[in-house]
């Protein structure tokens, strides 16, 4: 008896180890191999101004309320609610000490495409990686050299506030299992290049399916509603469904979104509000061609 | 005494219906006045865009429009105003309500700063409504939170 109840333990155990190992082999940071970030050449900074902007790193990490070149600071955000917890992004101004200064271009690739942090451990998935994994590593290398060129700051930001068991970086390889992907959220005519240039921004660096579609309980997306709207992280109100399916911009023309995106105000010349205001004056800095683009995925999309 | 009571009960439900049945609630009064403001901008916006011809009298009502409407728009949110209505007022106004006038007094004073120096054409027009987009914008951001 007693016999059998050791080799039921050690049997446990065994299995456990084994679950275990096959966990952290499955779910431990995958930075991309070394070779994925040499060759990119010089950064082509015009284009990294852009990716920038496209990115939103401004609204996450820069002071609440900076206005003009202080939008430029980034030393550190707003406090972020989710349903996890409150999170602070940090300093990621060019300091090398305080900021991401001295971290090397593919440290900074594996923390924006792979939700790997500089010590390689898992990232949190409210610094919106899960989109950033479809940026191309060119405009990563753009990016980043354009980053450099940001005033410094010497800020620290305070930790995040997240209840167990969410405060364990570990369990993030389990989400990144589950919801870390980089295929592309809906099919579209991939033989129209204005479509697939909307597709890249959309669902890449504009991250707009991080407010706009709904999540489950795990925070991942709810399959088959890619951008259908969602409750709003910070309390009242929702974010709008923003599919031909919407009440609002459904009866709006592709020229029309993109003037949206260009100067904040609806075709009924009401004035865009919450948190779209932050993307907003960010989108205004992309070119023309890209808003349209935009637009014309918005239009491609299934309505829902 | 029971008759004073009665009386006194009366006069209190007759308040009562009065302050229902009022035709302007202040939600619909506020809710009026943005879609004012509102039309004001679409019709310097249309000129901006230029899919209406520059006109200055246009130019100058419009913007009048915008800068008295916005003065006695934040006088339209008293307390027990806060939901109902279908109101889209984020209850942070009641909790900030003199940075809400600010903001609401901040589009008054650049309209009032764009009519000094009335946009000559097309473009002028254009610039106006660039200014006074981002003040439409900054209260939005904080004090207006769309329902659906
Ligand atoms: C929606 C908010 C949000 C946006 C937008 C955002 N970030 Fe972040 N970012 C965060 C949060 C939160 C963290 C902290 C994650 C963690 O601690 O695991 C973070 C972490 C980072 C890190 C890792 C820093 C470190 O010290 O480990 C880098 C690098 C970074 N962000 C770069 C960017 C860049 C570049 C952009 C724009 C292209 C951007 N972020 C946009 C929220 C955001
Ligand atoms: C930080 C969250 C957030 C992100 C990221 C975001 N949006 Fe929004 N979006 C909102 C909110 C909130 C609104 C509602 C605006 C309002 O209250 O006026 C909105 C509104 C809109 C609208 C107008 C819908 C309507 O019916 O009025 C469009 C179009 C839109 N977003 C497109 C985009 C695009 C394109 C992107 C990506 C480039 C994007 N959004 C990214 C939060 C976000
Ligand atoms: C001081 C703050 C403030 C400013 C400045 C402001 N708004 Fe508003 N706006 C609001 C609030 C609050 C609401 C929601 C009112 C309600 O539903 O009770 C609103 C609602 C609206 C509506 C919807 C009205 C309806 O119910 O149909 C429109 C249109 C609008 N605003 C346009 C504008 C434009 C255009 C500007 C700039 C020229 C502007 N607003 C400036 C606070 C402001």
């Amino acid at each position: 008896m007693g016999r059998r109840i050791r080799k039921l333990v050690s049997g446990l155990v065994f299995v456990g180890l084994v679950g275990g190992a096959a966990f952290w082999w499955l779910t431990k940071p995958a930075p991309w191999p070394a070779d994925h970030w040499e060759g990119l050449g010089e950064p082509d900074l015009v284009n990294g101004e852009k990716i920038f902007w496209a990115g939103g790193c401004v609204s996450c990490h820069a002071k609440r309320g900076s206005e003009g070149d202080a939008r430029l600071v980034l030393a550190g955000g707003p406090p972020l609610k989710s349903p996890f917890g409150t999170f602070h992004a940090p300093n990621i101004s060019p300091d090398e000490t305080a900021g991401i200064g001295a971290w090397t271009l593919a440290e900074f690739g594996n923390a924006m495409t792979r939700g790997v942090g500089r010590n390689g451990e898992h990232l949190y998935p409210s610094f919106p990686y899960a989109s950033y994994i479809r940026m191309a590593p060119k405009d990563v290398n753009d990016l980043w050299g354009y980053m450099k060129t940001l005033p410094k700051a010497s800020d620290v930001a305070p930790g995040h506030e997240l209840p167990f068991p969410y405060s364990m970086r570990l369990a993030l390889g389990g989400w990144k299992l589950l919801f870390l992907t980089d295929t592309p959220r809906v099919a579209i005519d991939a033989a129209d290049p204005k479509l697939t240039r909307g597709q890249y921004l959309v669902e890449g660096p504009g991250h707009c399916g991080e407010c706009h579609t709904p999540r489950n309980a795990l925070g991942g997306f709810e399959p088959g509603q890619w951008l259908a709207g969602a409750p709003n992280p910070e309390g009242e109100g929702r974010i709008p469904n923003i599919t031909s399916g919407s009440k609002s911009i459904g009866g709006w023309s592709a020229s029309d979104i993109a003037s949206y995106l260009e100067t904040g105000f609806t075709p009924e010349f009401d004035s865009v509000g919450g948190s779209m205001v932050e993307v907003q004056k960010n989108m205004a800095k992309l070119t023309a061609a890209d808003r349209e683009a935009i637009a014309a995925y918005l239009k491609a999309i299934p309505t829902l | 005494m029971k008759i004073r009571a009665l009386m006194l009960a009366a006069a209190l439900a007759g308040l009562g219906v009065t302050a229902v049945t009022a035709a302007d609630e202040p939600q619909a009064v506020r809710q009026a006045l943005m879609k004012k403001v509102g039309q004001a901008a679409g019709a310097l916006g249309g000129i901006a865009k230029g899919e209406k011809p520059y006109d200055a009298e246009i130019v100058k009502v419009s913007l009048t429009t915008i800068s008295e409407t916005v003065k006695v728009f934040p006088d339209h949110f008293p307390t027990g105003s806060e939901t109902g209505s279908e109101t889209e007022a984020s209850p942070k106004i009641w909790e900030n309500m003199d940075d809400f006038k600010a903001k609401a007094a901040k589009l008054g004073s650049d309209t009032d700063a764009v009519l000094a120096q009335l946009p000559a054409d097309q473009a002028g027009v254009g610039a106006a409504m660039g200014i006074l987009g981002k003040d439409c914008g900054s209260c939005h951001e904080t004090y207006r939170l769309k329902k659906n």
